[in-house]
């Protein structure tokens, strides 16, 4: 009788043949009515968790309107970043907090 | 323009004066601190009755949205903590010239009520922000309670520098 590789095998080469590179979650804090420093090495499929620690709600709001969240206080939220590029963020509520996003392929 | 910068004037006073001679106790302060808030969130409200300018709309908005928000959380301290807020002389003058503002206001329309309500929040912003970092925080004995002041001075000052860039866009 032939001998079939076991499937766990088959399923695995296929996912390594198919896979993009990992992406990755991020946390970014706000806090004190500043954007946490976005972290370096930032790759276009990773996720960004922006977690709001201050006592009122905040909106992170790409310039080029890709995205727009609103935070509550306390509370977090997740963006995935689509594209490489450099990517000006800033609070709708509050137009002084802002920061860039910076994203490789 | 005497006459507001003598309203001005007396507003820096009310916030300065009565608490100077003698340190507010934290009763107090949740008093003035409150009564701060809700001073702004009126002057907001009258803001999204009187102006048709979408920034300074969205100014006012931000004003209800961040000092009902932070009212809240004082409430919510006050009650936990079992503190009453104290009436005192310097919450009663807030609320006074406060009221005497909304009345000046309220004659103006367009760009001239827009320059005015932006001129005050720029004014007051810069008073309330002065009297938490020079005597409200530094009295206050409850550690909770001067966290949160610290967060609101943070807050304040950002709302300060926003009228202040909106202020420059209206003159």
């Amino acid at each position: 009788m032939r001998r079939l590789p076991p499937l766990a095998a088959l399923a695995g080469a296929a996912a390594s043949a198919a896979a993009p590179p990992a992406s990755h979650e991020h946390a970014v804090p706000i806090a004190g009515m500043h954007f946490g420093a976005p972290p370096a090495g930032l790759r276009a499929g990773d996720t960004i968790l922006w977690v709001n620690r201050d006592i009122v709600a905040h909106t992170v709001t790409a310039r080029d309107r890709s995205f727009d969240l609103v935070i509550q206080p306390r509370q977090s939220a997740r963006v995935t970043l689509r594209r490489a590029g450099a990517i000006a963020f800033y609070c709708r509520f509050h137009p002084t907090m802002q920061g860039v996003l910076n994203v490789g392929r | 323009m005497r006459m507001k910068l003598a309203a001005l004037a007396a507003a820096a006073f009310a916030l300065s004066a009565p608490v100077q001679a003698q340190a507010p106790n934290d009763a107090q302060i949740a008093h003035i601190a409150y009564t701060a808030g809700q001073i702004d969130v009126a002057a907001a409200r009258q803001a999204l009755q009187r102006s048709h300018d979408a920034q300074v709309r969205a100014f006012a908005r931000t004003m209800v949205r961040d000092h009902e928000a932070v009212n809240r959380q004082a409430v919510a301290l006050v009650t936990r903590l079992h503190v009453t807020p104290a009436a005192n002389p310097t919450s009663a003058a807030l609320s006074s010239q406060a009221a005497a503002t909304l009345h000046r206001l309220a004659t103006l329309r367009g760009a001239a009520f827009d320059r005015a309500y932006v001129d005050n929040e720029v004014v007051y912003h810069r008073n309330v922000n002065g009297a938490l970092r020079d005597t409200l925080i530094p009295a206050a004995r409850n550690a909770e309670l001067k966290s949160l002041l610290q967060s609101g001075l943070a807050l304040f000052t950002e709302h300060q520098t926003h009228a202040e860039h909106l202020a420059s866009r209206l003159h």
